[in-house]
């Protein structure tokens, strides 16, 4: 299960086509609602493995504690009390990267390398080549990449790579008490939560269903949802996610034209160089403030 | 447990009241998620807070706090009224056909024998009816108005769905959802368990609030099934094995008892206890008593306890009271008490009334802390401002702190509340300097030893010669220990049915307590570990989880106290012919030749169905009780008595008896206890799923997921009060006050009560003024020094305060 | 279209930066990107019990070096026992935390004394801290043991010295404190099975 060069199938910023004949099978985790009683196992063990510590903080007058995910924090419980027909619900929803088929982030990276997706689904972060440049953190539609002020490197949950790659389950679906959290190949998770989906209509939750979103080419992370016509019910779920309309756009119909009008420049200003000479370095331009898109 | 963890995916039907499983036992309560996902089981939740074990719950029934005998008592009522019993069960398992002698009375809220200037009762009427054979007197036909079933039925038919609704503040339609799901359980082939902790334990009633879930259990004939049963969760993690081992004022190891003073004769100490039985052709298991007491003086005293000197009975202290916490405590604040020693445990923390404790340890000579870790006890003489206002120059107490491993530094075995004894092994040395517990009490020992040797001293007879025979007497390895718990024969023991035969030769390890005598030739250190560490070694190291039935009883576990059973009265889960209840959960039958299965049966294992021994075999009469004889402080029925603190400052079923009347109060105690007048709010403390009592705060990890002391109100409170989630509240008692940030739920709601609007603060424990997250006030500031009757367990869950933005 | 200022940021982000110097061929690094290392890979493992609650959940640390002379043992994971038939591998937020509380830094290392009016601590020996017990102990005893009740009866008990036992000690801690305890002839004896 060692995944190797050989195992990602995408790389941001990267347009020579990663090798592709090796192809693992595609792994999910599968986060049950409603078996979720919120005990922050997961957080835990999340630090735990990834060897981050957040900060102590304050009580900030409900449960949730952390408040935010953060650069130490991959994950965190989000509660939400709902009064719905069935009286009072108390919703519990561990948030984290939902690994996305079609990741907005690593389609907003500019850092060649930053940011993978392996075979078996995981997209990864390599802060060693991250340049903090936070794109990934708009391109996300779930809202998860952290900055860290410390380092200048975006974070997030890596579902555990180094520990599925050879051959366990993430750390926080190991530890998690009752259950609410599954792990395995992405086939089995959707059958998985179908026999949830029988329990819990036959409870009553008429519109229970299962989060995967297609906005994003389905995810490797799904939820098991009790009230899936209303995903924002659990702390702001998205709906409907999707990537963003300008990061597929540039990403999708109008890179080659993006690419070719690059090609363009370059070819003119190769001209430029064998007609007029190499450029003075002007002083006052290289002072500006740097353009958003610049940096690179 | 009567029961264990994995067995609830057995249950039908689980619920949660006076605990709060999900949050304060996460990896046991999976075992309620499966069986929701896998046995199509229904899971409800009883609390005055919307928990999170309620958040995944079928049914959330809420409740005022300290009023679940008033509930369980309705749901007795209902069982009875609409004819939900299991009535094969109820008639042949329990005390149901039994005749109450007539002395036995009930009215206006206290039992026949009461005496109010002591707070006692004289509990002589609370009896059988004896018949000239000597055995209790029954009523096949139930019939009989004294028969405890119909004693029951009137006691309870005070409890109707409108008087529960009144006192609980339970709507009435959720009161009798909750009533219809427990009764679908009286089927024999439906079961339904019970899990509870400390929110029963914590009330001047607690005692009785359990006994009522166990009265429903024996209605419904739940107990001994598996899926069934009654099932204390229990604290801290060896809470269980310390019980077990008799670390309490009045007991000895194995539930023996200790002797009362005015116990001047050994024989009759111990005719008393080895009950004979009370019905025809019972076991009375308890009759074994002499032999078990006999082994642990053995262990102890070696070939110095002899039959010629009652085996060392002078040596044992005498009690002329029970010196539980809170008593010693009172004590201790009266100046009576020079020293105390405190073995990982923090009752700075653990105790009522903080302001009590200060001034009672303030008045110590002496303090002995024994921990792992720099605990609020240790340091009760430092100032730290507010959270802890004392002046270190006026506390003359020499105060000695000695560092003790924790369980990653050490071998040794933990007993669970499935009462599984398991084995585990040391990770890594400890840090600096620090020992074992058990090195820790040597050192001591061999010091006070050679102390009495080279000056002689007060009756230094057990200290001069306790067995003492480890291999290295500093530091006795717990592998030694476990043995000598187990139990050795000291002689080789024959079989007394043919004295040729040898069953065991001398110096063997027991197999269990079966082999006990009490002629002296074997000792063990705790009779009902026996069976623990035998000639094959560790059992409680034992690690083979397989389970053939499926109804999780893996046999070759570890060990569980008695005699590795799992499930503890079995035999009752099969009907007066050893046949299974139900089919499909067989723990244990009959096979005509002996009693086998899945489990180890908890009953004679050749006596016929046919001889009529009854499943319940540490009792006398065999059977379950309703009726709970002498053995309760407080009566042989549950009685609704209101909490201390009582927001609604009466009680509806009988004003002038308003709280429990046979409660110890001590006198300075009664004038600290505050009304409603004053302290409106009904206040209740509790742990959270983040940290584990006053040890994690010490954690980094667990500190970061609650770095701060908050309390939770309503939002109707938060509104009246004008306070703000994130608000910093001042909350106070009559004994005192902490300040916390506000969380402000739904999940707390208004009751109705009585006809008045009750209000609760939810108050969690977890901060102090030691620790590495925020530093906070020990939540113990609020609470009332008055405890159960039983076991003086102090009534943390029920108080009251008043709340203000700080 | 109206463009706001984050959507600007993502254009130029998604359009520019990663389009820029991979697509002229300035390309990627050789692709050598590899998950963390596993870290557990020849750490030594030891089966124990979570002290906590009473669920027992069983437990492996995971500890550094293989348990030769020259390396010394420190525990830096824990996780849970997979065939331990209750937990089956899981643990609570508090279990999956307790390699910290092996480590936190209020962990007593120590033997130490506070004297009377004190502010401070001192460390000791253990020989000498096991002295001043044994000495406060002994003249304590000596001083109120009662022999005999006012009956007459032999009662043999200490009442002025109480002790309180540890309930996530082991059994056998648990064995030997009340063996030596009741020995004493203690009678203010409990442990925290009613709080």
């Amino acid at each position: 299960m060692a995944l190797q060069s050989l195992d990602i199938i995408r790389r941001s910023a990267t347009t020579t086509p990663p090798p592709g004949v090796r192809q693992t099978e595609k792994l999910a985790k599968l986060i049950d609602i409603s078996k979720c009683i919120g005990c922050k196992a997961c957080q835990v063990a999340c630090m735990e493995w990834n060897d981050t510590r957040d900060a102590i903080g304050h009580n900030h007058g409900v449960l949730d504690d952390p408040m935010d995910l953060t650069e130490n924090s991959w994950t965190v419980m989000r509660y939400s009390e709902v009064e719905t027909d069935r009286g009072l619900e108390w919703l519990i929803r561990k948030d984290g990267c939902m690994h996305c088929a079609d990741p907005g982030c690593l389609k907003a990276c500019p850092a060649p390398g930053a940011i993978v997706q392996y075979s078996n689904g995981i997209v990864d972060f390599h802060e060693e080549n991250c340049i903090g440049c936070g794109y990934c953190i708009t391109g996300c539609p779930f809202n998860i990449p952290r900055l860290s002020k410390k380092d200048s490197k975006v974070y997030k949950c890596t579902l555990c790579a180094d520990r599925v790659a050879v051959g366990l389950e993430p750390a926080c679906v190991k530890t998690c008490p009752t259950g609410a959290i599954v792990f395995g190949t992405k086939e089995k998770m959707i059958q998985h939560a179908e026999e949830r989906l029988v329990d819990l209509k036959e409870r009553g939750y008429a519109h229970a269903g299962l989060y995967n979103p297609k906005g994003v080419g389905g995810t490797h992370v799904m939820y098991v949802l009790p009230h899936a016509d209303a995903p924002s019910l659990y702390h702001g779920l998205p709906d409907e996610p999707k990537i963003d309309f300008w990061v597929a756009f540039w990403k999708g119909a109008a890179k080659p034209i993006g690419n070719w009008l690059l090609g363009l420049v370059a070819f003119a200003a190769f001209l430029h160089y064998i007609t007029v000479g190499p450029n003075e370095a002007d002083e006052a331009n290289d002072k500006e403030p740097e353009h958003a898109g610049g940096k690179p | 447990m009567t029961n264990h963890w994995v067995d609830i995916k057995n249950a039908n039907v689980i619920i949660v009241m006076g605990g709060n499983a999900a949050e304060a036992h996460p990896c046991g309560f999976k075992w309620v998620t499966e069986a929701k996902a896998h046995n199509q089981a229904k899971f409800i939740v009883i609390d005055p807070r919307f928990t999170r074990s309620a958040s995944v719950a079928d049914l959330y029934a809420p409740l005022r706090t300290g009023t679940d005998i008033a509930f369980l008592g309705g749901v007795i009522n209902y069982l009875l009224s609409h004819d939900k019993i299991q009535h094969e069960y109820v008639k042949a398992y329990t005390n149901a056909s039994f005749i109450v002698a007539d002395g036995y009375k009930f009215g206006e809220g206290l039992f026949s024998g009461y005496d109010e200037a002591t707070r006692t009762y004289d509990r002589s009427s609370w009896a059988y009816e004896i018949g000239p054979d000597g055995y209790a007197k029954i009523d096949e036909t139930m019939q009989n108005r004294r028969c405890v079933l119909q004693l029951l039925k009137s006691h309870y038919s005070r409890y109707t769905p409108e008087t529960v609704s009144g006192i609980c503040g339970t709507p009435k339609e959720t009161f009798l959802k909750v009533c219809e799901l427990i009764a679908t359980t009286s089927v024999p082939n439906r079961t339904l368990t019970f899990m509870y902790a400390l929110g029963w334990t914590q009330h001047s009633v607690g005692s009785q609030m359990i006994r009522t879930a166990a009265m429903v259990q024996l209605l419904l004939g739940n107990v001994g099934m598996a899926g069934g049963g009654v099932n204390a969760l229990r604290g801290h993690s060896n809470i269980q094995g310390l019980t077990d081992l008799g670390l309490l004022s009045d007991l000895l190891p194995g539930y023996l008892t200790l002797p009362r003073e005015n116990e001047t004769d050994y024989q009759a100490y111990i005719a008393k206890r080895a009950l004979k039985p009370l019905r025809p052709g019972q076991m009375s298991y308890w009759q074994n008593y002499g032999k078990f007491h006999v082994s642990l003086m053995k262990a102890w005293y070696g070939a110095n306890a002899t039959t010629g000197n009652n085996w060392c009975y002078d040596w044992l202290p005498k009690l002329d009271k029970v010196y539980d916490v809170l008593q010693v405590f009172e004590l201790m604040a009266q100046g009576k008490l020079n020293g105390y020693v405190c073995q990982g445990f923090n009752p700075l923390g653990s105790i009522p009334n903080k302001a009590k404790l200060i001034k009672a340890m303030s008045q110590l000579k002496y303090l002995v802390v024994i921990d792992p870790l720099a605990t609020e006890t240790s340091c009760f003489w430092e100032n730290h401002g507010d959270y802890n206002d004392v002046d270190p120059a006026k506390i003359a107490t020499e105060v000695i702190r000695l560092p003790s491993t924790c369980f990653a530094e050490e071998n040794g075995s933990l007993t669970n509340s499935g009462r599984w004894l398991q084995w585990h092994y040391k990770g890594a040395p400890p840090p600096g300097d620090a020992k074992p517990d058990a090195d820790i009490i040597a050192g001591i020992f061999l010091k006070l030893r050679e102390l009495y040797r080279k000056e002689g001293g007060a009756f230094p007879d057990p200290i001069l010669n306790l067995t003492w025979d480890y291999a290295i007497p500093h530091a006795p390895a717990p592998e030694e220990l476990a043995r000598e718990y187990n139990g050795k024969a000291l002689a080789d023991l024959t079989d007394p049915k043919d004295p040729t035969k040898v069953l065991m030769k001398r110096g063997q390890l027991l197999d269990g307590f079966a082999q006990l005598r009490d002629d002296g030739s074997t000792s063990c250190g705790c009779w009902l570990y026996s069976g623990a560490w035998t000639e094959k070694g560790n059992m409680m190291a034992r690690r083979d989880n397989y389970d053939p039935s499926g109804l999780g009883s893996t046999l070759n576990w570890a060990f569980a106290w008695p005699a590795n059973r799992r499930v503890l009265y079995n035999r009752a889960s099969c009907d007066l012919q050893g046949r299974p209840w139900d089919p499909n959960r067989k723990l244990v039958y009959w096979d005509g030749i002996k009693w086998t299965g899945a489990d180890v049966p908890d009953f004679k294992p050749d006596s016929a169905p046919a001889e009529g021994m009854s499943p319940f075999i540490m009792q006398p009469e065999g059977v379950g009780r309703l009726f709970a004889l002498d053995k309760m402080a407080e009566g042989p029925f549950p009685e609704h008595y209101e909490p201390f603190e009582t927001p609604i400052a009466t009680n509806p079923l009988h004003p002038r008896v308003i709280s429990n009347p046979a409660a110890r109060v001590f006198r300075d105690d009664l004038a600290a206890f505050g009304t409603s007048k004053e302290y409106p709010y009904a206040a209740t403390t509790y742990r959270v799923t983040e940290h584990f009592h006053f040890w994690t705060k010490h954690t980094l990890l667990s500190s970061i997921l609650q770095p701060e002391q908050f309390v939770e109100i309503g939002e109707e409170l938060a509104k009246e009060k004008g306070i703000r989630a994130g608000d910093l509240v001042k909350v106070w008692s009559k004994r005192g006050f902490i300040k916390a940030k506000a969380v402000v739920t739904k999940r707390i709601k208004p009751l109705k009560v009585n006809g008045t609007t009750v209000y609760h603060v939810g108050i969690p424990i977890h901060w102090g003024f030691k620790g590495i997250a925020r530093d906070g006030y020990l939540a113990n500031t609020l609470t009332p020094f008055v405890g159960d009757a039983n076991t003086q367990t102090p009534e943390f869950k029920s108080f009251l305060v008043n709340i203000e933005k700080a | 279209m109206d463009i706001t200022r984050r959507q600007f940021a993502k254009i130029c982000a998604a359009g520019l930066g990663s389009s820029s110097l991979a697509a002229l061929g300035f390309s990627p690094d050789p692709v050598l990107a590899e998950v963390r290392e596993f870290k557990l890979t020849g750490a030594t493992e030891t089966r124990n019990t979570c002290p906590y609650c009473s669920v027992s959940c069983g437990l492996i640390m995971h500890s550094l070096g293989d348990r030769a002379k020259n390396a010394e043992e420190s525990i830096f994971h824990i996780e849970g026992d997979p065939d331990h038939p209750v937990n089956r591998g899981t643990l609570c937020p508090k279990g999956a935390g307790l390699v910290d509380f092996i480590h936190s830094p209020n962990r007593l290392r120590y033997p130490e004394y506070r004297a009377p009016g004190s502010s401070a601590w001192k460390r000791i020996s253990w020989d000498e801290a096991f002295t001043k017990v044994a000495r406060l102990m002994k003249d304590d005893r000596d001083k109120n043991f009662v022999a005999k009740n006012a009956a007459g009866a032999t009662v043999n008990r200490w009442l002025t010295t109480g002790f309180l036992a540890a309930s996530a000690s082991s059994n056998e801690s648990g064995h030997i404190t009340h063996k030596v305890i009741r020995n004493l002839g203690i009678l203010g004896f409990d442990n925290q099975a009613r709080v």
